[in-house]
Parts: structure tokens; C-alpha cells; sequence
């Protein structure tokens, strides 16, 4: 072969080779570019979680303790919500189970029945059950008996009482669960506490605010293990909050806003009415025995019983039925205490049917000695989600609402322009004050179908699920085992007594303000509202 | 149509073209893989679940079921990067053209922007029946029809190399 056709086929292979490898060079170019930008995306994150977040996972359930004793419970009033609450603990109606497990059929996303049925045994009877209305009563009865249940066939099974002294009166019940209207929290939980029962009580704590320092008294007393029903206090979110503002990454805290928003008849309680609820089926006088104001049975009558939160006469209206919620959570995540001043205005804007609790609610806290303000806004007739927000001098948190870091159950955290911790960072160009500096969104991996207005409501609360190591669960059944867990390891759970009458002082402070058209001071020393 | 036209590859304005459409295509292919691949909390759920037309059920199910679920991720992470990098480098690229089309009409057939189907994702802008996703995958079509690995790519080498 001659040296120019040597050339020649060395000019051809080169040729190929540049042709076959001709797009190789864009592949370096992506893999550079890659590269450069993975480096600055890390680069980016680590100068902004890095000596700001430390990363800390929240504490895991404790397992066993269910095992050391086996306790019984009563349920005192089995409505909606003591019916959940026996739910936490272990006892669903038939028809709960069977209608969740048809919803898990039909809809594959739909967790509710799997949840329920993953639930840890927590080693507990449900034995006494007590409602005024006999339907509901009797469902008590039912859930008591239901096997489907985690931990299989129940070990006993619950006795009818009709009134709550007779179920007081079984030496065999260990604890109760108070899940009445509020204007019986306090009697009920005083007489509880007095025959050495433990206590459950749902929020809000009592229906006026000297009932509420009595409850903290005999609870102190007798030394009972006393839970407030805020299930919020088992949300990890909210114990991620509260690291994150210990660490001082929002700066100094002047303004707190909390929010209430519905617009549906069932979220201003117009709930319905049973068709079975009569003069027969309801012991009416029972019922409105401790209530200021007495009317006889009939139709008005019936609307008070099923639809009880829209009068003073039985709760606190927003005060203590939703505010309570934030108020606490506000309380869990930055160990507030009773405030100073409180006062609010509303009015009965939309909702004129009868009830004499506003719909339209805002109240303000005052705390001179923490140089804060926590302003409550709420309305029954407007689903806007403005979530809490949490504003300090160098971030703001975000929490539920809209922007809720993209997911119900999370919250963001936001530099703010004018920071001073984060000014040369700011400067820098690290942290952009329109782009979170920290976001949490526990579960996005972890799919469930939360579908209707009112789950949602609560869900961005995080007052339904929380998530445990990215497995979702129900906070309502961690408060009762935190509750039981507490009876068995003579410990306090997370709202004890002490927290309880701080919800207990503030909301009744705002309810007060709002029925006497003044400012409230608390004295702390003469335990008084001036 | 195993080979391209003569006029076709004479003509080295459309040879060039379409080798800079399949390193296009191949680049984003590529990066949207890769960057599934490393973030940790990236899932195929979001999409499936808002699904809508005839695979809604299908993404359901393929949500719910959490192997199918995982099975849906890595087909995704992995055939994504897969198909950018053989288009990049014109490695068995024709293939690819066809796995790739059929990737992004599955995207389009899971989410179609149809009157009357309102998604909560946030898309790229308003479409009525065409959408970037249609137009991606008929474009793949096209480097199906006309492949070009064998003439600017490594599928040139391969043939070579099988040749000689």
C-alpha cells in the first residue's frame, strides 16, 4: 500500500471517528453543566440549612408500655367526637368499619380503615359508656363489642350507664373520656378526679373561666393524670416548629397571627338533626342541667342538643371550639402562657339562625413581658386559607393554609427582606427572601386521599394526621396513648393540666372581652380576670 | 425505511437538522431523568394522581399500590436518562426515538389537555389538544423515521465495528 493511500484510509477512520463521536463533546457539555449545578444547588442548601437548621427528627413512638397494665376506660358522651376519640383508643361501630373499608374499596387512596387497623393495641376495655341520647349510646355499645379492631376480639365489653355519676360509681374504670358539650367538662372532671378516675378531656376546657381554674385545682389535688383534648400536641410538624424557633431562626417575634376560616353549614355547626332524636330518646333535662339559661323540650330544644356550639349557654362559640386549637399549638410551639390583655370584637354576620355565639371573631392577646401580640381572626363564611404565620424580625413561618410548604401538615419559612441575621446572606445573593430557606413537608412521598373541605380543614391544622417516620397516623389516637401511656408510667402528658389552663385563662379572657365589650387583664397573683 | 434518503443525506442542512433535534431532544430527556434521579423526594405520585381521560383509573391503581408505585419511579428515572443518553450520542437511537415517544404520549395521554379537564398542577401554558408533550413525541417520530445515529453518532462506530 503506498504511503498516500495509507494516508487516505487514515484521513477516512479519522473522518468516521470524528462523525461517530461527533455528539460526545454535548454529552461533556451536560455532564459539566450537571455538575455546576448540582455544586451550587448543595452549595446553596448547605449555606442555608448549615448552622441555621439542625436537623433534628422528632422523637419516635415509644412501644411497651401498653403491655405493663391493662386498663379500663368510660366514655362520657358519645357524639361525633367521643366516638373518634374511642377510636384512638382501639373501639369503632360497625358501621364505622364497615363503611371505611367499602371506602377503601371503592377508592384505593382512601387510608382511613388501613390507618385505623395499624393502630398499636393500646391494651385497654372499653366497659362504660354514658350519653344522654340513646342512639348514640348505643353505638357506644356496638364500638365496644366490634372486633374489627387492632389487637382482634375486645377483652370485655362496655355497660350502658345513664348518667355519669352511675359510671363514676364502677370501681373497675380506671380512666374517662369527657367527650360532652363544654358547659359539663367541669363538673364532670371534678367528680372524676374525686373517685380517683383519670381524665381525658376534650377542649375546649371548660364553658367559663372560673370552671377553669377549679378543674386545675382538684386535678392538682387528687393527682390524677389529666389530658386536654389538642391532639395537635402529638403533630411532628409543630415539634419541628418549635426547634426552629428555639434556634432563633426567625428572630426576634413580635406578631403571631392565627386563622380560622369555613364556609360550610357543617363548619358553623349546623349539624343535622337525628331523625330518631325525641322526648323519649334524649334526657333533655339532664342535658341542660348546668346551662345558665333552661328551655323546655322541644323543637328549639333539639336544635341545642345536636347543634349546642352555636350557644353560650353550652360552649364558648369560636373562643373554644377553634381558636382553643391554634391557641394551644401557638402555645406547644412558643411556650406562651396565659396572657396579659385580651380583648375581641365580632358580630353574627352571616349565620342569623338563632345562635347567640358570633361567627365573625377577632380576638388579640397581649404579652408586654414578651414583647408579643397573637392576633385570631375568624370567619364561618369564607374558606380563604390563611393559614398561621409566625413573623419575626428575620424569617416568617407559614403554616397550614395555602402555603403550607406545599403540603397540608407543613409549614415554610421565609427570610425576610429587612433581616439582620440574614443580611450577608441576602446580600450575597444565598437566600432569595421570595424563596422558602426551609420547608417542611413530612409525607410527600407518602400518598393518602384527605378529599373533603372540612378533612382538609383539619388535616392543615394538624388536627387529623401527623406522620411518624413517613407513616401517616392518627393524632387523635397518639394523644390517648400519650394519655395512657402517661397513667401507666406515672408521667404527664403533653397537655397537662398545666397547659390546659393556659388554653383554658386565654380563651375564656377573649370570650369574656367579647361579652362585656372591654379589655381583660389576667392576675396572675388573685388567679382573677380584672 | 431502514436508511435515509439519499437526497436526505446529500442534503446536510437536513442532515444537520435533524441530528441537532435528536441532541436537543436527547438533552432534555437526559436532564429530566438525572434530576429525578438525585433528588430523594421526587415521585412519580404527583402526576398519576392528577391524572385525568381514560388512565386516570390506571394511575390510581399504580399509586395505591406502593411496588407499582416504585416500579413507576424508576421506569421513569431510569428509562428518561437511558433514552437522553442514547439520542445524545446517537447509540442505538432509533430505538430510543421509539421508547422516547412512547414515554411522552403516555404523559400526554395520562394529563391531555382536553376542553372540560382541569388539572391542579401547574402546566406550561393554556393548550387546547396540543400540548409541548405531543409535539415532543412527534418529533421523536420523526428521528424515527429518519435516524441519523449511524451517520453523525456512535451507532456509526457500532456499525463499523459489526461490519468489519
Amino acid at each position: 500500500m503506498s504511503e498516500s493511500k495509507k494516508q487516505q484510509n487514515n484521513d477516512l477512520e479519522r473522518r468516521e471517528l470524528l462523525k461517530g463521536l461527533a455528539t460526545v463533546p454535548v454529552f461533556g457539555l451536560f455532564l459539566v453543566e450537571l455538575w455546576r449545578k448540582i455544586r451550587k444547588d448543595t452549595l446553596k442548601k448547605s449555606n442555608i440549612l448549615s448552622g441555621l437548621v439542625q436537623e433534628k427528627s422528632a422523637p419516635a413512638i415509644i412501644k411497651g408500655l401498653s403491655d405493663s397494665k391493662h386498663l379500663n376506660i368510660g366514655v362520657i358522651g358519645y357524639g361525633g367526637r367521643g366516638g373518634h376519640l374511642v377510636r384512638g383508643a382501639g373501639f369503632a361501630t360497625t358501621g364505622w368499619t364497615n363503611t371505611v373499608a367499602e371506602n377503601a374499596r371503592k377508592n384505593k387512596l382512601d387510608k382511613q380503615f388501613q390507618t385505623f387497623m395499624d393502630q398499636e393495641d393500646l391494651n385497654c376495655s372499653l366497659v362504660g359508656v354514658c350519653d344522654l341520647f340513646d342512639v348514640r349510646a348505643e353505638q357506644g355499645l356496638d364500638a365496644s363489642q366490634n372486633e374489627v379492631r387492632p389487637g382482634g376480639k375486645p377483652k370485655k365489653t362496655a355497660t350502658r350507664y345513664r348518667h355519669y355519676k352511675d359510671l363514676l360509681a364502677n370501681d373497675d374504670i380506671d380512666a374517662v373520656i369527657i367527650a360532652t358539650p363544654d358547659h359539663w367538662h367541669s363538673r364532670i372532671t371534678i367528680d372524676a378526679a374525686k373517685a380517683g378516675k383519670h381524665v381525658y378531656c376534650e377542649k375546649g376546657l371548660t364553658r367559663t373561666f372560673q370552671e377553669a381554674i377549679d378543674v386545675y385545682d382538684v386535678v392538682k389535688e387528687t393527682g390524677i393524670t389529666f389530658q386536654l383534648g389538642h391532639q395537635n400536641r402529638q403533630v411532628e410538624a409543630n415539634e419541628k416548629a418549635k426547634q426552629i424557633i428555639e434556634q432563633g431562626l426567625l428572630g426576634k417575634i413580635n406578631l403571631v397571627e392565627l386563622a380560622t376560616n369555613r364556609n360550610s353549614p357543617w363548619g358553623a355547626w349546623v349539624w343535622g338533626i337525628h331523625p330518631e332524636g325525641n322526648a323519649k330518646t334524649i334526657d333533655w333535662d339532664t342535658f341542660q342541667e348546668p346551662a345558665p339559661n333552661k328551655i323546655p323540650f322541644g323543637e328549639e330544644a333539639l336544635k341545642r342538643f345536636f347543634r349546642w356550639r352555636c350557644w353560650f349557654d353550652y360552649g364558648t362559640g369560636l373562643s373554644g371550639d377553634l381558636l382553643s386549637h391554634d391557641f394551644d399549638a401557638i402555645n406547644q410551639i412558643m411556650d406562651l402562657g396565659i396572657p396579659k390583655y385580651a380583648s375581641s370584637t365580632g358580630g353574627i354576620y352571616f349565620y342569623k339562625d338563632g345562635r347567640d355565639v358570633p361567627d365573625v371573631w377577632n380576638a388579640t392577646f397581649e404579652y408586654p413581658d414578651k414583647d408579643l401580640t397573637i392576633l385570631y381572626s375568624a370567619t364561618l363564611s369564607s374558606n380563604e386559607p390563611r393559614g398561621n404565620r409566625i413573623m419575626g424580625h428575620d424569617a416568617t413561618m407559614q403554616m397550614g393554609g395555602q402555603s403550607g410548604g406545599g403540603s397540608v401538615h407543613g409549614f415554610i419559612v421565609t427570610a425576610d427582606s429587612q433581616s439582620t441575621q440574614y443580611k450577608e446572606r441576602l446580600e450575597q445573593g444565598i437566600i432569595n427572601s421570595k424563596y422558602p430557606i426551609y420547608t417542611y413537608s413530612p409525607g410527600s412521598k407518602q400518598i393518602d386521599g384527605v378529599t373533603s373541605a372540612t378533612s382538609k380543614y383539619f388535616a392543615n391544622k394538624g388536627l387529623l394526621y401527623t406522620y411518624k417516620d413517613g407513616k401517616r397516623v392518627d393524632a387523635t389516637h397518639l394523644h390517648i396513648k400519650d394519655w395512657l401511656d402517661s397513667i401507666r408510667n406515672g408521667g404527664q402528658p403533653k397537655c397537662n393540666i398545666e397547659v390546659a389552663l393556659h388554653e383554658g385563662v386565654a380563651c375564656h379572657m377573649a370570650t369574656e372581652s367579647y361579652l362585656t365589650g372591654r379589655r381583660i387583664e389576667w392576675d396572675p397573683v388573685n388567679r382573677k380576670l380584672i | 425505511m431502514n436508511n435515509l434518503d439519499s437526497s436526505i443525506i446529500n442534503n446536510k442542512c437536513q442532515l444537520y437538522g435533524l441530528v441537532t433535534l435528536r441532541v436537543l431532544i436527547g438533552w432534555h430527556f437526559l436532564y429530566e431523568g438525572v434530576s429525578k434521579l438525585i433528588n430523594p423526594n421526587w415521585s412519580s405520585a404527583a402526576y398519576l394522581l392528577d391524572s385525568k381521560w381514560i388512565f386516570s383509573g390506571l394511575a390510581e391503581t399504580i399509586v395505591s399500590n406502593p411496588i407499582l408505585l416504585t416500579i413507576s419511579d424508576s421506569v421513569n428515572q431510569w428509562g428518561l436518562t437511558l433514552v437522553g443518553v442514547s439520542l445524545l450520542l446517537g447509540l442505538f437511537s432509533r430505538y430510543s426515538a421509539l421508547v422516547g415517544m412512547g414515554f411522552v404520549m403516555l404523559y400526554y395521554l395520562f394529563a391531555p389537555p382536553f376542553i372540560g379537564l382541569e388539572y391542579s398542577r401547574p402546566g406550561e401554558g393554556s393548550y387546547i389538544i396540543v400540548n409541548k408533550n405531543l409535539i415532543e413525541a412527534c418529533a421523536l417520530w420523526v428521528l424515527y423515521v429518519f435516524p441519523t445515529g449511524h451517520i453523525i453518532g456512535l451507532d456509526r462506530l457500532l456499525t463499523k465495528l459489526k461490519s468489519n
